[in-house]
């Protein structure tokens, strides 16, 4: 119990702290790329303390639900993250989830923050808040169904046993064709959820094209850093998701302190590995219009449906 | 314990169809009366749903009656105590709400018929679970058609209210009609009605005569389902209702139709059947599921936009019970437990928050007296209570966790996984793509209740009707409340809620799950495979979400000292920011419209009048948009066109003269005799 409660606290910890950082490395691989020197990696941390000391200024139209929804969306994307293993294989709360109570903790979160744009009355919210909900109709089933795909080969969706499993190559019947479509599926996935280009861009305020900023333009202050630590919450999460679920190998298989610390340094290069590629990917592709999106999505679903067939078909 | 109960709800609608008629003109006394007897008669129902539930063995009483091959008999296993169940907690609930709601229909309705036919509403439905013969079924099963057909016509001076009634009259007995054709299949068998008889059969059905009463109870039961594509009339006949009467239409009545389907397939038939009967179940389910969705993100009529959600909701349950029945035929008893448990699950579920949510549209209704939902906003304001019941009932519709939704949703979605042990290729390839529709669906529900929500109760008012709304009446508050009261109880507590379901399922499968289904001292769910496989447990979750939120409160006083706030007006492009400006409801899913255009067939119409002076300034601007109903136009449209143009035909034969009658008369009877002899 007490060594169960440690685990949890010590990932809460890494989660928090980790995340900004992740977030700042996509913006100086970018920045490099477009031959600046951007700021430093810690610049999200120094962001995130300057908005939890200012005021914040809340719209006269808006009710409960625009002050509940950060902390709503705060503790949903954070209660997600603890079902997914990050350093060692099997997470005490693992009980609690499995990766679809993953997918839909973070609709919770999605769910109120569409509410929040809809709240203050501004069409900017409600714009942010339709599109929103139709990027998230779009990537769900693909989401599923790849999940599916990967829980197949571990013949379980609980997040820890596939990690566990994969980790020891125990009982494991798989093929390469099919886990690499998943994994292409689950990737797209992440850009879609994440609001990465090409599907969303981050760094955007320009009322044509945003989706996830539109929808918390009337946000300021500690208000603002709730949903942006939330956001860099869970672009880890499916970093993590995407790093340990397809190549779970140098992760802790047993709660043993020198294992887990190596377990947390190969963890912290992966995720910052593929972050690289998340920036380098933005640095290349322009955003697609929001139309334009669906054909990427349906992409997606294709990929993780032809995983799904193959890893039947090629099994006999 | 049962006999007791029974008698108290029987006392309890006999006397509420009763005493409201004999208060003549008093609208206040028929209101007491009609819904406290109500209240009464589902106390006593919640008694016998409780006792049979528990009950070791099936309680069985039966009274003779004078006309042959009727038997008034009642048996109380543990599938029609859960749905007796069922019906007693939603119809208290409505009960206490209808108090408060009637209210605004005194001198314009007659609260006493309103009253005693919602009494015999009631009354049918618990007695359609309770029957034991297939012809006393059938004479209750008419009179629940019956009493909910007068129910919807309770506002007949509006037009559209008459024709909604009767397309719901047409359609209710075109399926009773086929399940009459169900019924006969197994009384030309046994020569009884008796289900003891249909249950063991002297001699076995022949092939066809099985498949026969298959998909005569299938389309029978699922017109009252409302499954695609025998929908049609749902989304007329629910809204045009009483809102109460709404929530007891959706919540309740066609759950009847889902106990008629387990009844058949896995009481009567033993749950011996081929696996294409379960991927029929599964495919209708799937579909309901998904375009029951999508013309609810249509809709604007708030009521309307339910009914849709109640055909999504019957798919959801099918998709459970039709995995269930693969399953079975593939002698995979545990998993189809599980799947049928699942099913079983999400049919009390969607009761409960469908019903919650009716009711919540009637507040709306009965508060601004539009049920359209651009003509909302800013409610939360004036109804506080209202909107915080309705978004309970939101949550948990679009399957949120730790709502009692996901937990439905997550069990459907095991079973759908668990396809894999199926030794047949295609159906392990179709459940997970049945998974993967459900998920869509499920999205496409948060996105539709998302607009609900958010147009309807927040940012601005849009109308004067939604200024001028005030919190509705304490009686209809306390009714909502005590739904979302077992809303969040049926999330939170799982592990009181399988037991109970495993009793329905194990005689019907042959097998028990509870113990395999819980775990961690029944904090935790887990598929029937162990916990590794994969586990979910609400309470932790719940507990997770309720430690991290003061934690992140606390922490944001830490970084960032005392919040200090500051009151201002929206951003409006240095304009006065007017509801006008608002995103509305149309422009919300304008989107997914246009994503989903070829099952939408939408047309559009833009008419633009400019000013003479200049083409850069409008004079008017209208604007219409419409969805094509599919359904309607390939396929009932023809078949009324069909029916007229025959009809048309006919009425040659009918000339009107007495002495021609006669002679068809005659000429009948001829040839009846010569068929016969």
């Amino acid at each position: 119990m007490a060594q169960s409660m440690t685990l949890i606290i010590l990932q809460t910890v890494v989660l928090l702290a980790v995340s900004p950082f992740i977030v700042g490395l996509i913006r100086k691989v970018k920045a490099t790329l477009q031959c600046r020197r951007g700021a430093s990696t810690a610049q999200p941390y120094y962001d995130l303390l300057k908005l939890f000391q200012k005021d914040v200024v809340v719209s006269s139209n808006a009710s409960w639900i625009f002050t509940a929804t950060p902390y709503i969306l705060f503790a949903s994307t954070l209660a997600a993250s603890l079902l997914v293993p990050l350093f060692v294989s099997k997470v005490p709360l693992s009980f609690a989830g499995d990766i679809i109570t993953v997918v839909y903790l973070l609709a919770l979160g999605t769910f109120f923050l569409i509410l929040a744009g809809l709240d203050t009355g501004s069409a900017f919210g409600g714009m942010g808040s339709s599109r929103e909900a139709i990027v998230a109709s779009l990537t769900e089933p693909a989401m599923i169904l790849s999940i599916f795909a990967v829980g197949l080969t571990a013949g379980s969706t609980n997040l820890s046993t596939i990690v566990h499993k994969t980790a020891l190559l125990e009982g494991i019947v798989t093929d390469p064709p099919p886990h690499l479509m998943a994994l292409a599926a689950l990737f797209i996935v992440t850009l879609a959820e994440t609001g990465r280009v090409p599907v969303d861009n981050p760094a955007t305020h320009l009322e044509l094209t945003m989706i996830h900023e539109a929808m918390v333009l009337e946000y300021s202050g500690r208000y603002l850093a709730l949903i942006e630590w939330a956001s860099a919450l869970k672009l880890l999460l499916f970093l993590t998701l995407l790093s340990n679920v397809f190549a779970p190998w140098g992760i802790a298989t047993a709660p043993d302190p020198i294992w887990m610390t190596l377990g947390l340094a190969v963890w912290l290069v992966k995720v910052s590995g593929l972050a690289v590629l998340v920036g380098v990917i933005e640095s290349m592709f322009a955003k697609l219009r929001l139309f334009r999106v669906t054909d990427l999505l349906g992409v997606a679903f294709i990929l993780s449906l032809l995983a799904l067939i193959f890893f039947y078909t090629l099994r006999g | 314990m049962i006999p007791l109960s029974l008698l108290v709800g029987l006392i309890g609608y006999s006397l509420g169809i009763l005493l409201p008629l004999l208060a003549r003109r008093r609208p206040t006394i028929q209101n007491m009366t009609a819904h406290g007897a109500a209240l009464l008669g589902a106390v006593g129902g919640i008694g016998v749903g409780a006792a049979g539930l528990t009950a070791e063995v099936p309680y069985h009483v039966s009274l003779p009656s004078s006309l042959p091959l009727l038997n008034y008999s009642i048996r109380i296993d543990p599938l029609a105590a859960f749905f007796v169940l069922l019906i007693s907690l939603c119809g208290a609930a409505v009960a206490v709400y209808a108090l408060g709601y009637v209210r605004e229909f005194y001198g314009h309705y007659s609260i006493g018929a309103l009253g005693s036919l919602f009494n015999a509403f009631l009354l049918s439905m618990t007695l359609v679970v309770l029957a034991d013969d297939g012809f006393f079924f059938l004479l209750v099963w008419e009179l629940m058609s019956l009493a909910s057909y007068f129910l919807v016509v309770t506002e007949h001076d509006k037009a559209d209210v008459r024709h909604a009634g009767f397309f719901y009259l047409i359609m209710t007995h075109v399926g009773t009609a086929f399940i009459l054709v169900t019924f006969l299949v197994f009384f030309n068998e046994s020569g009884s009605f008796s289900f003891e008889v249909f249950r063991h059969p002297t001699r076995p059905l022949p092939e066809g005569m099985r498949t026969l009463a298959f998909l005569t109870a299938l389309i029978g039961f699922g017109a009252k389902a409302g499954i695609v594509p025998l929908h049609v009339w749902l989304p007329y006949a629910h809204p045009a209702a009483p809102s109460h009467v709404s929530s007891l239409l959706s919540g309740v009545m066609i759950k009847t139709a889902i106990y008629g389907l387990v009844r058949v397939y896995f009481d009567f038939f033993g749950g011996a059947f081929p696996w294409w009967w379960g991927f029929i179940v599964l495919t209708v389910g799937a579909l309901s599921a998904l375009l029951g969705v999508m013309y609810a993100l249509m809709e604007h009529d708030l009521k309307s936009l339910l009914a849709y959600h109640s055909v999504e909701n019957i798919g959801i349950i099918l998709l459970g019970i039709g995995a269930g029945m693969i399953f079975q035929s593939y002698g995979l008893a545990s998993l189809a437990a599980l799947g049928l448990l699942a099913g079983l699950y999400h049919t009390i579920n969607h009761a409960v928050f469908k019903g919650l949510l009716f009711m919540g549209a009637g507040a709306l209704l009965s508060a601004t007296h539009t049920r359209n939902m651009e003509e909302y906003g800013g409610l939360i304001r004036k109804m506080p209570w209202t909107a915080f019941f309705f978004l309970i009932g939101a949550v948990s519709i679009s399957a949120l966790p730790p709502s009692n939704g996901f937990v439905s949703e997550w069990l459907i979605f095991q079973s759908l996984f668990l396809s894999f042990q199926i030794p047949d290729l295609l159906m392990k390839i179709m459940l997970p793509i049945g998974a993967s529709m459900l998920a869509l669906t499920g999205v496409l529900a948060l996105a539709c209740f998302a607009k609900a929500f958010g147009i309807s109760f927040l940012a601005m008012p849009r109308s004067r009707h939604a200024k001028q709304a005030r919190e509705v009446s304490p009686a209809m508050r306390v009714g909502m409340g005590g739904m979302a009261l077992l809303c969040v109880a049926l999330g939170l507590a799982p592990m009181l809620v399988v037991p109970a379901l495993d009793r329905i399922t194990a005689p019907l499968t042959g097998t028990s799950i509870a113990n395999d289904l819980l775990s961690k001292g029944g904090l935790a769910l887990t598929p029937v495979m162990g916990e590794e496989f994969a586990s979910v447990s609400t309470p932790a979750l719940g507990v997770l979400l309720a430690v991290i939120t003061p934690v992140a409160l606390l922490g944001a006083v830490i970084l960032g000292g005392t919040l200090r706030k500051r009151i201002y007006k929206t951003w409006g492009c240095g304009l006065n920011l007017t509801s006008r400006m608002e995103y509305t409801a149309i422009a919300f899913v304008q989107p997914i419209k246009r994503v989903f255009s070829t099952i939408y067939q939408p047309t559009i119409k833009l008419e633009t009048e400019f000013l003479q002076e200049s083409r850069y300034f409008t004079k008017h601007r209208s604007f219409e948009v419409h969805i094509e109903p599919m359904f309607q136009k390939y396929l009932y449209d023809p078949v009324v066109t069909f029916t007229f143009a025959i009809a048309d035909r006919l009425r040659v034969i009918q000339a009107g003269s007495l002495h021609l009658y006669l002679t068809y008369i005659f000429i009948t009877l001829v040839l009846l005799l010569l068929i016969t002899g």
